[in-house]
């Protein structure tokens, strides 16, 4: 079993390294190279030529990602194109903490609620519930964040009268309740933004054991409904229930970019939105491989999830 | 007779007739004809609506995309009134009129996408999914790792490197949805080329382009269409996605997602919100009507496609 | 003969309820009571409503059904009226069920005991000690390897024949007053299927349990049953002792129930082929799976193989699961080239691999493959299937082409309607006739046969063997007829090869094969072939145990 895990992983390490390269190559097809945009159209040929070789933009184009992988890895981002001479790295700081407060936040509150909410529906097939339910998600999955999220914001602000539509200035020096109303907004849209997808997914995984004929056998034993959920179920639910919650985990990473661009909130996601429309590429490959390695990580986990779920793999013969 | 029947420890035997032969009972008799629900009737006719409007819309549009329609009297997000029904949006346009504009735009590009998306998964993943072992990995591998970048990050490299158009819009939607399909066709394409008909077929001695087109082909069209619909939703909202963090269709083309960025200034100044909120509303409603039919169709035939990736 | 009633149904009826709301009966108006210490048989083919019936003496219907009319009682009690907690308590504690496979029915989560002992610990029975103990007692009655820590183990870590065993301890570890054993011995191989039916009947004989026992098996039935309930479609045929029903059937369904049973031929069949004429000859063929073409495989299946197949002949091959019977029908068709040896098609060699044989090569050979509902695609019609190796071979089209196709149903017995049909109309028996006219189709010299009556009910396999007499008789093909089931084998067989492990163990006429002395494992197959009379079982014990003993010492299993 250790094989298939170390197999895992290793796809997994190969899988980002292919993905370094597409964002490598992609990023690399921008028009004009980092000291032409460094140094403005006056720039002399001589001084272009030293950048160059000091940034080592005259290697070889396998060299040059070599030397760009190996800093990256190191932790040394480069500096901003666009912002004069900002390291990439302080850009990154000042802002991480603010994507991260919410994808967390988001995970702690969103996932169990919607897990809870997937499990009652596959509890009671076909109950009102379990329609309201999945009727509200095949709405929600379908529909866009921004559309999510001016609901909310229709709901909360003018309905409700708390919060703020738009989400300004930083959290240092706000109490609990500004805090509140800071967050409340983007949390929330992400919060539904995934348990629709969650729930959906929830319930069509324990339904799926649910029908199993092992299940149909327990409730031939006599057991009761609560031990036949709790224990014969959810104990062969869970391996994919985790794989669930970890590819919408996955998701809430690409979530993230529209609704804090559309809350005007400070993340790493407007950041790189902000890259990419002042082209500036060194910012967007370092980000892009942030959030991907997020995401393949993710997946990753997914994967093994199910593969460590298995009572076969894990008291072989 | 009955007390026979009754009595256990008398031997029974039920009345028959000579004529009776006792045949083989047939296998579970077909559930009835496959018929729409509500929501999926009301799916229905809300993409109809949609797709007409996608077509027709800049015909029967008030105003052209970009004509005020009171030019005297600007001033931006105005509220409904008689002349602009659902109000003006951040620069006095008409909000309606874009909207029927923005519909051709979204719709069609999406629709484009999609389509690039499928030919190409559907050829490579059935064309994999024969080839064989070399071919196959290779194309998987390579599949596999498109799939490891999220659709939005995708999306912003590609403009990032080549700037915004709407045919750069189209191919890079078709580029990034090719792997989900690819992946589809080949899972599929395994399926059924396992299957005891497709090896008697070899058996017979078939080429390969009988097995793809008369053994393969047919099984593998009906779950391919079923989950166009669903993949139709994804790039909808990519393409809406993108425009609305302003890399998709540029101004002053109208379109649905960019419809919603433009006019975020709305939110701020506490205006009327129905600038976003048609937009927004637009494109929630083709989705959702699209996903509506797809539950229903994916419902009756026993299982989500999508649960099989 | 007045014990006490355990279970009755009283005019049951079940209709099972369409997406649209129309109901359809499936169970008619059923009477039947089981006594005390008493096994009643429900016997039918698939669609006969046996299991919905022995479901609803628990309480329980199968999603999508739903009792109409009538009762059923247990003790007297109406199970119809009780609540789900009601039933909750008699289920496992006075009524317990066991289904016909193991495999799915064990929790692969759960260790083994956990789920053996959970239903007498709930229901209170037994304290969760006394239930350890208790099934430790009943693995050792049920003959179960290393009784004391078996238990201990998860459901994939022991072998399908102890796993069906588990459950019945599973079922009696309760201590119920009514077992319903739901085909508790079909998906297993028939060596290891006397070995459960024998613990089963000891358990039940021990316990004095009653027992509802579902099968469609006369001859396993004969073994185990007192009473018989004979179904057809929902409908009960005949109802009477085991040993009245078995010597005295009087319904004509029972009959050919009976008919369909074929016991082993008398040693002495006289050959009819023509020895001379060699159609297929099997010259030290090897083969198996795994590394590269024509390089010796990771895994060798099969081991240098000879045989002979006469013009008209039909050659029966006969092994358990594993023996590497199917490997070499597919050895013989190309689909699995071998690596060593040669096959000759009418004393020319042919190519091991199926892609370097010409078209009228292939021809001669035809498959028929052993479920016709994935051998035929579904998304063709009856005409596409039929008319396909016409025009591939034989460059028949159009006009010629149909008239051909209708006169190939008429051949398999099958109405002409059914040239625009498609095969989700049809049924299981049909479909199998459309997958062997096929292969008629191409005009073929070799038919390879993989156990095409396995997957149908036995009045139908019974069908299609004499259907495959009759296109025998008439066409002059020859048979590579290959089967687990030998009394089917020696039925239609002129000679038989007897495969085990990968060789041939014993090959020959039917007769020279099945007269003693014989190789053990084909006295073990012989000695397995259910007989239909009472109290076979034990004779055949003895046989078995002498000839696993043999087998053992010479191949060390």
């Amino acid at each position: 079993m250790y094989r298939i895990i170390l197999t895992k992983i290793g796809a997994g390490l190969l899988t980002t390294l292919g993905v370094s390269i597409v964002i490598f190559l992609g990023t690399n097809a921008l028009p004009g190279d980092a000291a032409q945009i460094r140094l403005g159209q006056a720039a002399t040929e001589d001084s272009l030529k030293a950048l160059r070789e000091e940034l080592g933009l005259n290697l070889p184009l396998y060299q040059q990602y070599f030397r760009w992988l190996f800093n990256f890895v190191q932790g040394e981002f480069g500096t901003s194109l666009a912002s004069g001479n900002v390291t990439i790295a302080q850009l990154i700081s000042d802002r991480y903490e603010n994507t991260l407060i919410v994808s967390s936040l988001t995970a702690m509150i969103g996932v169990p609620i919607s897990v809870g909410l997937g499990i009652i529906a596959a509890m009671f097939p076909g109950s009102i519930y379990d329609r309201f339910l999945t009727l509200g998600s095949v709405t929600l999955v379908a529909a866009p964040e921004f559309f999510t999220a001016t609901l909310m914001v229709l709901f909360v602000v003018f309905f409700l009268g708390i919060g703020n539509a738009v989400v300004v200035g930083s959290i240092d020096d706000k109490n609990l309740a500004e805090l509140i109303t800071h967050f409340i907004l983007p949390i929330a849209t992400l919060c539904l933004v995934i348990a629709a997808q969650l729930i959906r997914m929830t319930r069509a995984a324990v339904l799926n054991v649910m029908n199993s004929p092992y299940i149909e056998m327990a409730i031939l034993k006599g057991i009761p409904r609560r031990r036949v959920v709790m224990r014969h179920a959810l104990l062969n639910a869970i391996g994919p229930i985790v794989n669930v919650i970890a590819i919408n985990l996955a998701y809430v990473v690409t979530g993230v970019i529209v609704i804090e661009v559309y809350f005007g909130y400070a993340g790493l996601a407007t950041l790189i939105v902000q890259g990419v429309q002042t082209r500036d590429y060194i910012l967007i490959q370092t980000l892009g491989m942030i959030f991907c390695a997020t995401y393949v990580i993710l997946m990753m986990i997914a994967d093994l999830s199910s593969i460590l779920s298995n009572p076969r793999l894990r008291h072989p013969k | 007779m009955i007390s026979d029947k009754n009595n256990e420890d008398k031997h029974f035997v039920a009345p028959y007739s000579k004529e009776v032969s006792f045949d083989e009972l047939q296998d579970a008799p077909p559930s009835g004809k496959f018929r729409l629900s509500i929501t999926g009737k009301l799916g229905v006719i809300v993409v109809a609506f949609w797709l007409f409007v996608a077509v027709f819309g800049q015909f029967l549009a008030p105003y052209e995309e970009n004509d005020l329609p009171f030019p005297d009297d600007y001033s931006e997000f105005q509220k409904p009134r008689a002349g602009a029904w659902l109000g003006t949006d951040v620069d006095d346009r008409d909000i309606l009129s874009r909207i029927m504009y923005g519909a051709g735009r979204t719709i069609g590009i999406s629709l484009a996408g999609v389509l690039i998306a499928y030919v190409i998964g559907v050829t490579l993943g059935i064309g994999s999914s024969i080839a064989g072992s070399r071919i196959d990995q290779i194309l998987t591998q390579f599949f596999n790792i498109m799939l490891a970048i999220p659709t939005i990050m995708f999306g912003l490299v590609v403009v990032a490197a080549v700037g915004s158009s709407i045919p750069v819009l189209i191919i890079t939607a078709g580029a990034i949805f090719s792997p989900v399909v690819f992946r589809l066709s080949r899972a599929l394409g395994m399926e059924i080329m396992v299957m005891d008909f497709v090896e008697a077929a070899k058996v017979r001695g078939e080429g390969y382009r009988w097995i793809i087109f008369k053994e393969i082909w047919p099984n593998a069209a009906m779950p391919l269409i079923s989950d166009f619909g669903l993949r139709f939703i994804y790039v909808i909202l990519f393409v809406s996605s993108l425009s609305f963090l302003g890399l998709g269709v540029q101004p002053p083309l109208a379109d649905w997602g960019s419809m919603v960025r433009e006019n975020l200034g709305a939110l701020q100044y506490g205006e009327s919100v129905i600038p976003i909120l048609a937009p927004a509303i637009a494109i929630a409603s083709l989705t959702v009507a699209i996903n509506l039919i797809v539950d229903d169709v994916s419902a009756h035939a026993g299982g989500k496609l999508s649960g099989r990736l | 003969m007045n014990k006490k009633v355990v279970f009755e149904a009283k005019n049951l009826c079940i209709n099972a309820v369409r997406d649209d709301g129309s109901e359809l009966p499936i169970v008619k108006d059923i009477n039947f009571q089981v006594r005390e210490g008493e096994v009643v048989a429900l016997i039918g083919e698939s669609g006969s409503g046996k299991t919905t019936i022995a479901l609803s003496s628990l309480g329980y219907c199968k999603p999508g059904l739903k009792i109409s009319n009538g009762q059923t009682t247990l003790f007297n009690q109406d199970l119809t009226t009780m609540n789900i907690e009601e039933l909750r308590q008699i289920r496992g504690e006075k009524v317990a069920y066991l289904a016909q496979s193991a495999i799915a029915t064990f929790n692969p989560a759960l260790k083994i005991n956990e789920q053996v002992t959970e239903s007498a610990v709930i229901h209170g029975s037994k304290t969760q000690i006394e239930a350890n103990e208790f099934a430790k007692g009943l693995y050792h009655s049920l003959d179960l390897p290393n009784p004391e820590h078996i238990g201990e183990r998860y459901p994939h870590q022991v072998s399908g024949g102890q796993l069906q065993r588990l459950m019945a301890a599973m079922a009696l570890c309760g201590e119920p007053s009514l077992l319903v054993l739901d085909e508790p011995t079909t998906a297993l191989d028939v060596t290891t299927q006397i070995e459960v039916l024998k613990a089963f009947k000891k358990v039940i004989r021990e316990r004095g349990a009653a027992a509802i026992y579902v099968t469609h098996d006369l001859a396993v039935v004969a073994q185990i049953a007192d009473r018989i309930v004979v179904l057809y479609s929902g409908d009960i045929q005949e109802k009477g002792s085991a040993n009245e029903v078995i010597s005295k059937p009087r319904h004509p369904y029972t009959k050919r129930l009976m008919q369909a049973v074929r016991p082993l031929p008398a040693a002495g069949k006289k050959t009819k082929a023509n020895k001379t004429d060699k159609v297929i000859q099997i010259k030290g063929v090897s083969a198996g799976y795994g590394g590269d073409v024509m390089s010796k495989p990771k895994e060798v299946i099969l081991k240098d193989i000879n045989l002979e197949l006469s013009r008209g002949e039909v050659l029966g091959v006969i092994g358990e699961s594993g023996s590497g019977k199917s490997t070499l029908a597919r050895v013989i068709a190309g689909l699995l080239p071998s690596f060593k040896g040669e096959i000759l098609l009418d004393g020319e060699k042919l190519k091991p691999r199926l892609e370097d044989r010409p078209r009228s090569e292939l021809r001669k050979i035809q498959f028929v493959y052993q479920m016709a509902d994935t051998a035929i695609n579904p998304k063709q019609t009856i005409g596409n299937i039929l008319g396909r190796p016409l025009e591939f071979y034989l460059n028949i089209y159009g006009n010629k082409q149909k008239e051909r196709v209708l006169e190939l149903l008429d051949m398999v017995e099958l109405p002409k309607e059914f040239y625009t049909r498609y095969p989700h109309e049809l049924s299981g028996g049909q479909k199998q006739r459309i997958n062997l006219a096929r292969a008629l189709a191409a005009e073929p010299e070799v038919l390879l046969c993989d156990e095409v009556t396995s997957a149908l009910d036995s009045i139908v396999g019974a069908n299609v063997i004499d259907l495959l007499r009759g296109l025998r008789k008439n066409l002059g093909v020859s048979f590579v007829f290959i089967s687990h089931d030998l009394s089917t084998v020696s039925a239609f067989a002129d000679s038989i090869a007897v495969m085990y492990k990968g060789i041939i163990a014993e090959t020959g006429s039917v007769h020279k094969v099945l007269s003693p002395p014989s190789h053990p494992y084909t006295d073990l197959l012989i000695s397995s072939v259910p007989e239909l009379r009472v109290g076979w079982l034990e004779d055949a014990d003895k046989n078995i145990q002498k000839a696993k003993t043999l087998l053992e010492k010479e191949y060390i299993i």
